[in-house]
């Protein structure tokens, strides 16, 4: 089986899949999925499949960014909160300033890995607005 | 804990170099400046015969290109041959040394401990330092997402306005009181007084959080000079005990914390602190606490208890937590004012509370202090650290 891995959950999410880790002794639920549960300390996990929606727990919009982030400046970042009280950041495109609120829903649309440097090479994913 | 208030350690001699832009020096030119006040202000000590350990808090070494800083910092300090090491937490690095120092002087192992710390910043432009100090932040999904050191304090900031209608005025209220302090601060960096207009008009940094909501970039260094409670005597008139310790550790991801309004590293770490010395929020005198946004500074006096949850907007504003009021907190200037040389910030805290127990601290002397506080932050609240002071009596 795959390593309950990082860089696994990256591999996964470049193939549209937002896996977590779920602990085959205790049942919590890791995302990212972590070799050793922060919970029961056990080692043993399996993958499971979780929704990419969810909602905003809380934002804020970058306008003093790292160089390499800099052009995308101002954009806007948060915390969202998925099924089984499951979190993740990420940046949040497609919205303006006033759109932005704590508890509007929010799906994960997969990025793609468009890096050249050696390490890492992981996907870039964010968050749009859910359309029903 | 069954110590009771008893001294665990004994602060016998303090310095702080000038906080600023420090052009053309090296962090340890800096620390040799800290180490000499501290010397200075303890003549019973010989320095190179009592130190036995060094314990040096310094975030990075991209800013310098120097790694080994425990060795680096003992050798210009004039200490070569003592037992040095780095200590390493992000923003709470000297408060880390601190305790490292508390560990070591009760161990038996040094009588005499100089702990300190170190960060050179401002020869970086405001992209590399803010490259640099996001690396104390998640890698995997903090950085890599763009999120800044600004962006997770300011994300904290939404989720508590939005849940107690705290404001941006009420954090602007503490940049206003803070410059104020600073002013009174000859070593400070930002050493004037601001008005409420100008803190709100500033530019955003990361919404909510605008340009005087965030500490400063700032060089700087300090240290501090412990013993063991009974050996005091022989080498300080001027003696502060340290009465509690207590050192915490969150998720160093925020995204995976029980709540995004406070710090439960701060909570655990006050616990520890507040029962091994036997002491009530109330009994606080002087507090110095980790205001690296102004926000923080807010977080803190919920997180330490100074007032109930939700209300600490309420407190800035009311003018107890300023000089003259209830309980001063950070006399000194803050992060915000003083400076946030991040290495350096946490025993510059102490450094300010041996002032203010030992009646040194001039124009901002809090009367007949008798109890301080300090609480020094790593990152967005993985690490904290909290000290509890109680003057010599």
């Amino acid at each position: 089986m795959e390593p309950f891995s990082i860089e696994q959950f990256y591999k996964f999410l470049q193939q549209d899949k937002l896996m977590a880790g779920k602990c085959l002794k205790c049942g919590k639920i890791h995302l990212p999925p972590r070799p050793l549960c922060d919970s029961c300390l056990s080692q043993e996990f399996e993958w499971v499949n979780i929704s990419g929606k969810g909602k905003l727990l809380t934002y804020t919009i970058i306008n003093v960014a790292p160089e390499q982030f800099q052009a995308l400046t101002p954009y806007a970042v948060g915390i969202i909160q998925l099924e089984d009280g499951l979190k993740i950041p990420g940046m949040i495109n497609g919205l303006t300033k006033e759109k932005l609120k704590i508890g509007i829903e929010l799906t994960l649309d997969f990025g793609t890995c468009s890096t050249t440097q050696q390490w890492p090479q992981w996907p870039r994913y964010c968050f749009k607005p859910s359309t029903i | 804990m069954g110590l009771n208030g008893k001294p665990l350690v004994t602060i016998i001699g303090a310095g702080m170099s000038k906080f600023g832009k420090r052009d053309g020096l090296l962090a340890r030119e800096i620390f040799a400046e800290a180490a000499k006040e501290a010397f200075n202000s303890c003549p019973k000590l010989d320095p190179k015969r009592d130190i036995k350990a060094m314990f040096i808090g310094q975030m990075g070494e991209s800013y310098e290109h120097q790694g080994h800083t425990g060795a680096t910092i003992a050798d210009w300090a004039g200490l070569t041959g003592v037992a040095a090491t780095r200590t390493e937490s992000a923003c709470a690095s000297s408060g880390a040394a601190l305790r490292s120092g508390i560990y070591a002087a009760m161990s038996g192992l040094a009588d005499v401990v100089l702990v300190g710390g170190v960060e050179k910043m401002t020869h970086r432009t405001t992209a590399e330092v803010t490259e640099y100090l996001a690396m104390a932040s998640d890698y995997p999904f903090e950085q890599w997402n763009g999120i800044t050191f600004p962006g997770l304090y300011a994300m904290m900031a939404t989720a508590h306005m939005n849940k107690y209608g705290t404001t941006e005025q009420h954090m602007a209220a503490v940049a206003v009181k803070n410059h104020y302090h600073g002013s009174l601060n000859p070593k400070a960096h930002l050493q004037k007084e601001i008005t409420l207009q100008v803190a709100m008009n500033s530019r955003y940094i990361a919404w909510p959080l605008k340009l005087y909501d965030c500490s400063l970039i700032t060089d700087g260094a300090s240290c501090i000079i412990l013993t063991r409670p009974e050996l005091a005597c022989k080498y300080s008139d001027l003696p502060v005990h340290i009465v509690g310790s207590g050192q915490a550790t969150d998720t160093i991801g925020l995204y995976q914390r029980q709540s995004l309004t406070s710090l439960n590293a701060t909570k655990l770490a006050a616990k520890t602190a507040y029962e091994i010395a036997n002491v009530k929020p109330e009994d606080i005198n002087i507090a110095e606490v980790h205001d690296c946004f102004t926000f923080a500074e807010l977080m803190a006096y919920e997180d330490l208890d100074f007032c109930p949850v939700g209300e600490s907007g309420k407190l800035v504003e009311s003018g107890e937590t300023r000089l003259g009021g209830r309980i001063p907190v950070n006399t000194s200037g803050g992060l915000k004012a003083k400076g946030h040389p991040v290495g350096a910030t946490g025993t510059a805290q102490a450094y300010e509370v041996y002032l203010q127990l030992t009646s040194q601290a001039g124009k901002r002397q809090v009367k007949d202090a008798e109890v301080g506080l300090t609480h020094n932050v790593g990152g967005s609240g993985a690490t904290a650290a909290v000290h509890i002071y109680r003057r010599d009596l």
